[in-house]
């Protein structure tokens, strides 16, 4: 059930043009019966909050890629065709480089607009993938993949994976040095791998690396394959979301069983598309004022140099830190051949922090052990072990995150490049446990003071004399609305271990006790009706 | 005009063979008269300037690179480094050197530049080495397709593409290459200062040095294409800025469109 505001009716308007827009909704209608669609689709509810909108925006800055990226394909040619540059660029006149880099060149100094065309699409990527990150932490802080939305989370961090790799696709094409760098890498991190590595890399390469393959196939994953992808798994999360219904903040008048909001038609449909032209404009306006991946600076890619400072664009930086942190000497030499754990280990662990972020929904729930439907928002401190291991992820990303510019770091602060990986190798594994505890502990302190207030009120200030000759101080109390909001979430409590129908308790349910405790062990519980009756008696 | 008058004076017939033999006698006599005198003063003055560099030295140099230039366990020798060394270090301000570190920092210039040019006509009269670069391979005039070739071929790996500068081991780096004065770099690829290689004229010809010049000319004046540069830092500086500038904006649009109006 969604609930709306009242409409007012109006009563239909008689000129020509109601009157053809009457005659062609209804010629529309009679043949795609697209009312129905409309109807449904047009009375969803989205409740008003900033962190709602966070999602539109990875959604518009994707249409702003898809235009720009359009205009694109018209002049880049994904050849690695050896060529000399004549293009209007003075130092890069006379020297060789494919067709891939002369074309993004031309495209830089040649096309009119094409500059700006390829700025935009390069910030609006890294917008895209920046905001699904962002949208991806409000969702987990807030709670919103439990029960029924698990799914959507699940199809939500696929598009995480599949931005990621449009990403990687698109920064590979120029075929300037930079992107060359970076293929060097993932063909090294593919030759890592024991056996089959080397076989793959001929695969992917096209024989020996570079080769004269790889720009053209990953082009054709880049504009063909991956949006497919990407937008199959983008309608079905908004198909999922429609079905789903949004998730809304605690607030009077919002339970678990309506949406309180605005329908899609006609304001929400009118602010978002408003919206869009805005998350449009703050692009244009970033590339039309600040250059990105200025590969005239690179120079067509050749194996032999490698700039000083060569990174990946930021969502890889992860992997690249990854890398960076492993110490020296990881090697095992077995019969002859080179294991290479430095490779092999970072290969293993990031699959699997990225496994953990993809199947939190399930973990949590089989620990919760909670099989109801949740429509309303968590506030973060409301769910203190949750938002910890958040802490503790958005920490051990960060790091790794950090390591990738560890060069930078080290010039720019005056530091030795040493020091600064090993104090990261170090707050790899010790600031992910301090940022749990930190941030546990703060829930719970906000979660106690969100108690006092809802129980005692504000302190005012007010020193109040009463006849007797006894001094208080005037507490001033929440009005019902912002009360509610304080005492309004669920509470859990750890798993009690009860035997089964065969009187035997299984190591299985031990060990979901005790992670049910692990969670649920330190908690406060919300206000309870009783406490604040007998609260509100004593105003002091 | 008398026909028959007697030429005399001036009108004599051989006035102009003794005017042509007084004025080459005056000229050829002043000319050797100036040119010993000057081969003179250039060598008086010379001297003077090695004498007053020695000078200089002795009084800020030789503490740590010994009086005879020897060296010592905390400098090294200078025997043969050559006047471009001394004027790469001293003429960027990273000799005298403020304090020991992982290496000499650039800084304002100790010495005016008469007193960098005695120190440097010193130390090359105690040793040969390479000298001060000639002016015509310091005009940017080379072929800048070349030079970036060069550059990102032998520099870019210490010095960054866009010449940002880099990180080395140990808290040393390599500075970047932005505004940096012609004669510097040439004398820089020439002597290999701090953990800098040697690029001496058979690695890298005078002409190629020229080029490369050229090349860091071209990205010091040509106008940043397609906007401000983030310092040429990369991705580094671009991921930052959408997420604290791009993301930043839009996260406070987001909070002015969901605001309530009061």
């Amino acid at each position: 059930m969604t609930t709306t505001a009242p409409t007012t009716e109006t009563k239909p308007e008689t000129g020509r043009g109601m009157r053809f827009v009457g005659w062609a909704s209804n010629y529309i209608d009679e043949r795609t019966s697209i009312s129905g669609l409309v109807r449904e689709l047009g009375r969803k509810i989205f409740p008003d909050h900033w962190s709602f909108m966070l999602g539109e925006v990875a959604l518009y800055s994707f249409i702003v890629i898809l235009l720009s990226g359009t205009f694109l394909t018209f002049f880049f040619q994904a050849s690695m065709v050896p060529v000399i540059y004549d293009g209007s660029y003075v130092p890069l006149k006379g020297i060789e480089m494919s067709v891939a880099m002369q074309s993004t060149l031309d495209i830089s100094f040649d096309i009119r607009g094409g500059l700006l065309m390829r700025q935009v699409h390069h910030w609006a990527a890294l917008l895209f993938v920046a905001s699904i990150g962002l949208h991806m932490l409000r969702v987990f802080f807030t709670g919103a993949f439990r029960k029924p939305r698990e799914i959507n989370w699940v199809i939500g961090f696929v598009l995480f994976i599949l931005a990621m790799a449009e990403g990687f696709t698109g920064y590979s094409l120029p075929d300037d040095l930079l992107s060359g760098n970076g293929l060097r890498i993932i063909d090294g991190m593919v030759k890592g791998v024991p056996i089959v590595g080397t076989w793959i890399s001929y695969l992917l390469f096209g024989g020996e690396f570079p080769g004269f393959d790889i720009v053209g196939r990953l082009y054709v994953l880049h504009i063909l394959l991956l949006p497919a992808i990407l937008i199959a798994a983008l309608g079905v999360h908004m198909v999922l979301l429609v079905i789903n219904k949004h998730t809304q903040f605690a607030a009077p008048g919002r339970t678990n069983d309506n949406v309180v909001g605005v329908p899609i038609m006609p304001v929400f449909a009118a602010k978002a598309g408003g919206f869009f032209f805005i998350i449009f404009g703050v692009i244009v306006l970033i590339a039309s004022l600040f250059q990105i991946n200025p590969i005239w600076a690179y120079g067509p890619y050749d194996p032999s140099p490698v700039s000083a400072g060569t990174q990946p664009d930021w969502y890889i930086g992860f992997a690249d830190g990854a890398l960076r942190l492993v110490p020296p000497g990881w090697e095992v030499v077995i019969f002859g051949f080179t294991l290479s754990l430095n490779i092999l280990i970072p290969l293993l662990v990031l699959p699997l922090f990225l496994a953990i972020v993809a199947f939190y929904p399930f973990l949590e729930g089989w620990i919760t052990g909670d099989k109801r439907e949740h429509h309303m928002a968590d506030r973060p401190r409301n769910a203190p072990t949750r938002t910890a291991i958040g802490a503790a992820g958005v920490t051990f990303y960060a790091v790794l995150w950090a390591a990738a510019s560890s060069d930078l770091i080290a010039t720019h602060f005056k530091l030795t490049i040493e020091g600064v990986i090993n104090a990261l190798q170090a707050l790899l594994f010790v600031a992910p446990v301090v940022a749990y505890f930190v941030a546990k502990r703060v829930c719970l302190a906000l979660q106690k003071k969100d108690r006092e207030i809802a129980l005692h009120g504000f302190e005012s200030g007010r020193i109040v004399r009463l006849p007797g000759g006894e001094y208080i101080e005037v507490h001033e109390q929440l009005d019902e609305y912002e009360r509610w909001k304080l005492v309004s979430y669920t509470d859990y409590k750890p798993l009690m271990i009860r035997p089964d129908e065969r009187g035997r308790i299984t190591v299985r349910q031990r060990i979901r006790a005790g992670f049910s405790r692990w969670f649920f062990e330190d908690r406060i519980e919300p206000v309870k009706q009783t406490e604040l009756e007998a609260g509100h008696g004593e105003h002091h | 005009m008398a026909k028959n008058k007697k030429a005399t004076g001036r009108r004599h017939p051989l006035a102009s063979v003794a005017l042509l033999l007084i004025g080459l006698m005056a000229s050829g006599g002043a000319y050797a008269l100036f040119t010993s005198s000057a081969t003179a003063e250039t060598q008086a003055a010379q001297d003077a300037l090695v004498e007053e560099g020695g000078k200089l030295f002795a009084a800020n140099c030789a503490t740590c690179h010994g009086m005879a230039l020897q060296g010592t366990s905390q400098a090294p020798s200078l025997v043969g480094v050559g006047a471009a060394a001394v004027d790469f270090q001293v003429g960027t301000g990273r000799m005298p050197m403020a304090a020991t570190g992982p290496q000499a920092e650039q800084k304002p210039p100790q010495f005016t530049e008469e007193q960098i040019a005695a120190l440097a006509a010193y130390v090359a009269s105690r040793g040969p080495g390479p000298s001060i670069p000639d002016e015509k391979y310091l005009q940017g005039d080379g072929d800048a397709a070349i030079g970036a070739e060069l550059f990102r071929i032998n520099c870019a790996m210490c010095h960054n593409v866009a010449g940002a500068g880099g990180a080395l081991t140990e808290g040393k780096f390599a500075p970047p290459l932005t505004d940096v004065e012609a004669v510097y770099v040439y004398e820089a690829m020439l002597t290999g200062p701090q953990n800098m290689p040697v690029f001496n004229d058979h690695n890298i010809s005078p002409e190629d040095k020229a080029n490369i010049i050229t090349y860091l000319k071209f990205l010091d004046e040509e106008p940043s294409v397609g906007g401000f540069g983030l310092g040429n830092l990369g991705p580094v500086s671009e991921g930052l800025f959408i997420w604290i500038f791009g993301l930043g904006a839009i996260v406070a649009i987001t909070v002015w469109l969901t605001a309530k109006s009061n």
